[in-house]
């Protein structure tokens, strides 16, 4: 871990948490604990993928890393500076779109450069790039709710990057896509991720989706969730689809299997 | 990046408004509403021994009442008391909706005496309206102020209290501000039960404006009806029936299309 850290510690993004927990708590209700001491550092300029079932605690987490939630105990940091709350160097895409459906895509992605008082024409040429780059730029006036799940991805990727964040964090992004948008838009973040090497925190359930991106798998227990394993991905990049029909791919599948069917008879 | 470009489906169209055009079997069910009121009077059915026809009612209307300045009046003063009501009804209850979804102590303190008044129906107002009110007119206005107020107050209230979380927390991330949130992320969002308030308010509006004109007024078309009724006049409370039916149709059109233009992104 520190090698990788080492060679990186130019870019920005490099996230730890140590022993953090948190409890949530409503009246009349058992407190449901979602994570306990939980530990970890995510390096800089590396797709780190947090994996493990549903209720796990994952999004628990991301909420904390976006500063949207706090941790009860513990402390969580981004590049040393410790987190207490939503700010544009950590960005995140939600499981369930979040464009505002009452704005146009323009609108959408340089809401954030104006709210920080940025140039409205500045805003514009970076918005025109990036949805250029991402094939919008046919839809640039068009409202989210006219928009496939595929394209409301790539609007809410290019939201976030126009910000130039530190870190993304994806929670989930790609659940309730169909089978070939899914793979597309994986495909669409691999690459994405090799031409900038973007600080990421990607969080999933399925495990083909998360070696196929990562550099290193954090496999979560279930809740409450700590990470039992960590899975150095060595696939070669730039990773096309056909790498899930290597023996590497099988073998680091097997290690991952093991490892999430480990944690469930601990429970049991 | 390029092939994942070619996998975009062409976006959806734009939905069209409610279309309310009559095929034929719209039109027969009409022609046949008509036909059988015509035939009930003419065989004298039970209860209708007393009402016109409605060829008779058309021409009633095109004789006495379709160039009447009287007649167009009711109708001038019927609108104006609506939407006065509902105007203000709007003005005072989307501040207090979004006041009760965004502040807590405001909330706690103002929300129980609001509970308790609501479900008073409007009408149980028109006494008290009288007294407390100088004029005739503007306790009628009260009245039909009242049946939107609460109706629209609860919805905004309710909008805010269903605005999605990430939605506030992406603007505050993005480093957006409180004014500036509410400004282009809460009240937006709000814009939809906002629609729903006044779609039902001008409904309630239009109920409590008639009753109330029967009740306390001697002008617009509750009262025109109701003289129909004290004369001894079938006719003209089936005319004026129409009528307040026609203005209800109007009023709901209006606000349907002040909707649309608040919600571009649902058209």
């Amino acid at each position: 871990m520190e090698a990788v850290a080492a060679t990186v510690s130019e870019t920005p993004g490099a996230i730890s948490g140590h022993n953090l927990s948190k409890t949530y708590r409503q009246k009349g209700q058992e407190p449901q604990v979602a994570l306990a001491d939980l530990s970890f550092d995510f390096p800089a300029a590396t797709l780190n993928v947090v994996m493990g079932t549903s209720g796990c605690g994952k999004s628990t987490l991301a909420k904390m890393l976006a500063g949207y939630a706090k941790p009860d105990e513990g402390n969580l940091t981004c590049d040393g500076k410790r987190i207490t709350g939503p700010g544009p160097d950590r960005l995140m895409v939600f499981q369930e779109t979040t464009l505002w459906p009452w704005m146009t895509v323009q609108e959408n992605v340089v809401f954030g450069p104006l709210s920080r008082g940025g140039s409205r024409s500045e805003a514009d040429a970076a918005a025109a790039e990036l949805l250029r780059r991402f094939g919008l730029s046919d839809f640039r006036d068009h409202f989210p709710g006219q928009l496939s799940g595929g394209m409301m991805r790539r609007a809410e990727i290019a939201q976030a990057l126009i910000n130039s964040p530190s870190v993304m964090i994806l929670d989930e992004p790609f659940r309730g896509l169909d089978v070939m948008t899914r793979e597309l838009m994986q495909e669409y973040y691999v690459r994405l991720f090799e031409e900038t090497r973007l600080s990421t925190v990607f969080i999933t359930a399925e495990l083909e989706e998360a070696l196929f991106l990562a550099d290193r798998i954090y496999i979560m227990s279930d809740a409450p969730g700590r990470i039992v394993k960590i899975l150095d991905v060595d696939l070669p990049r730039p990773r096309e689809i056909s790498c899930l029909a290597t023996r590497r791919y099988a073998e680091l599948e097997q290690e991952a299997l093991d490892a999430l069917y480990a944690g469930r008879e601990d429970l049991d | 990046m390029k092939d994942a470009t070619v996998a975009t489906t062409s976006p959806a169209l734009p939905r069209p408004r409610r279309a309310r055009r009559l095929d034929w079997r719209g039109t027969s069910s009409v022609v046949g509403f008509f036909l059988a009121w015509q035939l009930a009077v003419n065989f004298s059915l039970p209860g209708f021994t007393d009402i016109p026809t409605p060829w008779e009612v058309l021409v009633t209307f095109v004789r006495d009442f379709l160039f009447s300045a009287n007649y167009w009046s009711s109708w001038l003063v019927s609108f104006q008391r609506v939407f006065l009501g509902f105007f203000l009804a709007q003005i005072i209850g989307i501040p207090l909706g979004l006041f009760f979804g965004t502040h807590a102590t405001f909330r706690a303190l103002v929300l129980p005496v609001f509970e308790m008044m609501r479900p008073i129906p409007p009408l149980a107002w028109v006494p008290l309206s009288i007294l407390f009110w100088p004029t005739t007119e503007a306790s009628i206005v009260f009245i039909t102020f009242i049946g939107a107020f609460f109706i629209i107050t609860i919805n905004v209230f309710e909008g805010v209290r269903s605005i999605r979380p990430e939605h506030v927390w992406l603007a505050r991330s993005l480093g957006a501000g409180t004014l500036r949130i509410f400004r282009r992320i809460m009240i937006p969002a709000v814009v939809p039960s906002i629609a729903v308030g006044m779609t039902l308010g001008i409904a309630v509006t239009w109920n409590v404006v008639i009753a109330a004109e029967m009740i306390a007024s001697d002008s617009g078309l509750g009262r025109l009806t109701w003289e129909g009724y004290v004369s001894s006049t079938p006719t003209i409370v089936i005319v004026g029936m129409i009528s307040i039916g026609l203005a209800g149709y109007l009023s709901t059109m209006i606000v349907d299309w002040i909707e649309s233009r608040m919600m571009p992104w649902k058209q």
